[in-house]
């Protein structure tokens, strides 16, 4: 039952991660964005998914999608039919998850594969569908033709669902839209269930496609940068929009050592917020974020002096970056001067529902892999940052690392991530 | 509680609809471009006179789903800011959507087809899910946490789990659950394919839970289910099945608070799961319509209401969703 609670832990359990999964404009799986990521790569190009002759800004960090079959799925567990029935974001989705799920060792033929929870962010789910439905139903009315898929499909729970029936199991679905906050949500929201012993293990991530609403949506606002998306630089004009997921596999400490899992980081702290202050724009000397940050720290019993490396929400918008500079100064103190900050979305764009768990996945190849993700096409720091950004590819002892995400609506959430040696 | 809902803005226009037992009138909505294809819903009336609160900067140029949520949310915590105070209350928040901010949405996405250049920079922060939960945070002003759940009407309880997971860990002293929807012409053209028989309905409800009982109206949640997916390997039959089976057999003086329509094709497995039910039963979607989470909120708010009221000892709640889930709650009369 999910109430009563029927035990809760004498302390927090401790939750570690012992599967990842991402797909972005870098490429699929761990190794090439890690290769990309490590080096500050950007996965710019023209968009080439819907027409944007119209529109001020031309490019995105679109995804190479593959073929989606049999080699990629357990023979039997998806049809050809319910492939079909995917749309780009269900696709990217399914490759994290099936990734995460592959690294992790997990087995379907396991006793709780019946019960295991999904919690995943995004803010559009199926968008291209429902863009697709409302074309057809305006410009052809009378045509009914997959017009029934797609209202089902649209819906992302029906994604989640999909990521089920591939993995081969069951469990309570979970969606969370906190606009682009939702990805650090699912997985902080998962930590969270872990942590207070309401499952043993969780899959957890966010994802989001490219879709024409939403890039219109972030052009109509002027929010897309005409030039080169540039977090914290003084000469910044705005945000690139990329595309993707990440999935993350969580469970108990106890759990993995019992089953000899290789572990690939721990999950230490987390916390949300809500800033009041404007649907779009954040509270400008960025107090809400503060407490965000300082509530994640105290939950994972670490000082900022701690944090080895911050890998920023960094939108490239004039408004969020110095929102969020000077609640990293603030945060930070004297440590400021010397935590290397970076926001990873200059090289593959604003993930929207997928950032906040694409972005702890690097967070965790960084642990893992030791170094820190610059990012590049940086000149000019913006005199809000009392932090150095990185600009050039370096190696580094990482310890513990923070990751923020921030989303329309006000919903900050803050996850902090440990190396595992 | 709160609600909106075709009956009305307020839970008692909504219980007075219930115990009239006659399902509300339809109107019929146009769709662009096919005059012969009249769909029909259930709408919620214009406020008379405008409710005082629609004049908030964030509600003026909102959708009508956040003025709904909104005044759901003014209505379910009206009593606890009499007994509290707004400085000693840390609010929660968690708003849940299937559709959402449809008519903003569609909005902006015609003007996009049209010409992007265009497209109004006003519409499409609206359209975001999280647009209803940001507006009424902002009017309540003293939330401290706030979370947007996207499911079929079953994650209204998971919603309501939610919530109580966070004033377990005393995160919040109070949190709202709010379940909204509006509609406009592609949502009853959406639900054709699907459930012919099914009349759209918009509005929202609320529920307060609180850890102080002295705050309590009376009711207290007792029990949630797990939530029973439908998956390959479990078919919405079985999970009706199985939340039912956790919820306990008939005790006399009880309720059930089920989510029927007027479809025995989407009916069929709750119907199965509940045909061993000898109580008393109420099926709002018969009144109001198809509210989708809207409807989720009023079936648990109905529930509470009639224990509230002393008509029954205690209630089940029965949400056998679309396409997701299922899971089950149970009230119980106060101490």
């Amino acid at each position: 039952m999910l109430f009563p609670p029927s035990h809760f832990p004498s302390q927090p359990l401790r939750v570690v991660i012992t599967g990842a999964g991402l797909i972005t404009a870098l490429g699929r799986g761990w190794k090439p964005n890690a290769e990309g990521f490590r080096v500050g790569r950007r996965a710019f190009r023209p968009v080439s998914l819907f027409d944007v002759s119209h529109q001020r800004v031309k490019v995105a960090a679109e995804v190479d999608l593959p073929e989606l079959g049999s080699e990629v799925f357990p023979a039997g567990r998806l049809g050809r039919r319910q492939l079909d029935r995917l749309d780009r974001a269900g696709k990217m989705l399914l490759l994290a998850a099936q990734e995460s799920w592959r690294q992790s060792g997990w087995q379907s033929s396991e006793p709780d594969a019946d019960q295991l929870p999904l919690v995943l962010g995004t803010t559009s789910g199926g968008m291209l569908l429902g863009e697709a439905y409302y074309r057809q139903a305006v410009q052809q009315p009378s045509r009914q033709r997959q017009q029934a898929t797609r209202a089902v499909q649209y819906q992302s729970q029906l994604q989640g669902r999909m990521v089920l029936d591939a993995l081969g199991c069951s469990g309570p679905i979970t969606v969370i839209s906190n606009a682009c906050a939702s990805g650090a949500n699912a997985i902080g929201h998962a930590w969270n269930m872990v942590r207070a012993g309401r499952a043993e293990r969780v899959i957890a991530g966010g994802y989001d496609a490219l879709c024409q609403l939403v890039f219109c949506g972030f052009d109509s606002l002027q929010a897309l940068s005409p030039t080169a998306c540039r977090p914290f630089d003084a000469q910044r004009d705005g945000l690139a929009l990329g595309e993707g997921a990440g999935i993350v596999n969580l469970e108990t400490l106890d759990c993995a050592r019992r089953r000899g899992a290789e572990i690939l980081g721990e999950l230490i702290g987390y916390s949300t917020s809500i800033d009041l202050h404007h649907l779009t724009q954040p509270q400008p000397n960025g107090n809400t974020t503060v407490t965000v940050m300082q509530q994640a720290c105290a939950k994972a019993g670490v000082t900022p002096e701690e944090i080895d490396y911050l890998n920023a929400h960094g939108t490239g918008t004039v408004l969020n970056d110095s929102s969020e500079a000077a609640a990293i100064s603030t945060w930070a103190g004297r440590h400021a001067a010397t935590l290397p900050v970076s926001s990873t979305k200059a090289g593959i764009g604003h993930l929207l529902g997928g950032a906040g768990a694409v972005e702890a996945v690097v967070c965790l190849m960084a642990l893992r892999e030791q170094w820190v993700p610059p990012q590049t096409h940086f000149e000019t720091p913006d005199p809000a940052c009392k932090f150095p950004v990185v600009t050039q590819p370096h190696d580094a002892p990482l310890t513990t690392v923070l990751s923020n995400s921030f989303g329309f609506g006000g919903v900050n959430a803050t996850l902090i991530l440990r190396r595992w040696a | 509680m709160g609600a909106v809902s075709p009956a009305g803005w307020d839970v008692a226009a909504m219980r007075n609809a219930l115990d009239r037992g006659q399902p509300l009138p339809v109107q019929s909505l146009a769709r662009p471009g096919w005059d012969h294809r009249a769909l029909r819903v259930r709408l919620v009336p214009t406020p008379i006179p405008r409710p005082e609160f629609l004049a908030h900067p964030r509600l003026r140029r909102s959708s009508p789903i956040s003025h709904y949520a909104a005044a759901a949310a003014l209505e379910a915590t009206a009593g606890l800011h009499a007994q509290v105070g707004d400085e000693a209350l840390r609010l929660g928040i968690v708003v849940c959507l299937q559709t959402g901010c449809v008519q903003y949405t569609c909005r902006f996405y015609e003007e996009t087809l049209k010409n992007p250049a265009t497209a109004s920079p006003l519409f499409f922060p609206e359209t975001v899910y999280a647009a209803p939960t940001s507006h009424v945070a902002t009017l309540l002003e003293n939330v401290v946490v706030a979370c947007t759940l996207v499911g079929d009407s079953s994650a209204y309880i998971q919603g309501v789990a939610l919530a109580s997971e966070w004033l377990a860990d005393r995160h919040v002293d109070a949190c709202l659950i709010i379940g909204a929807e509006e509609t406009n012409w592609i949502i009853p053209d959406a639900l054709l394919h699907l459930d012919r028989k099914a009349i759209v309905a918009a509005g929202a409800g609320a529920l307060c839970l609180c850890r102080d009982g002295t705050l309590s109206s009376g009711v207290e949640l007792a029990a949630i289910t797990d939530a029973h997916s439908f998956t390959s390997g479990r078919s919405r039959p079985l999970a009706a099945k199985t939340m039912r089976e956790q919820l306990g057999k008939c005790a006399p003086g009880e309720l059930l608070a089920d989510g029927l329509g007027n479809n025995p094709r989407t009916d069929g497995a709750e119907q199965v799961a509940w045909s061993d039910w000898t109580g008393a039963r109420i099926s709002p979607k018969r009144i109001f319509g198809e509210g989708m989470m809207a409807a989720a909120a009023w079936q648990f708010i109905l529930a509470c209401d009639a224990v509230a009221r002393g008509q029954y000892t205690a209630a089940n709640i029965s949400l056998v969703g679309a396409n997701q889930q299922a899971l089950g709650a149970r009230v119980i009369a106060g101490q």
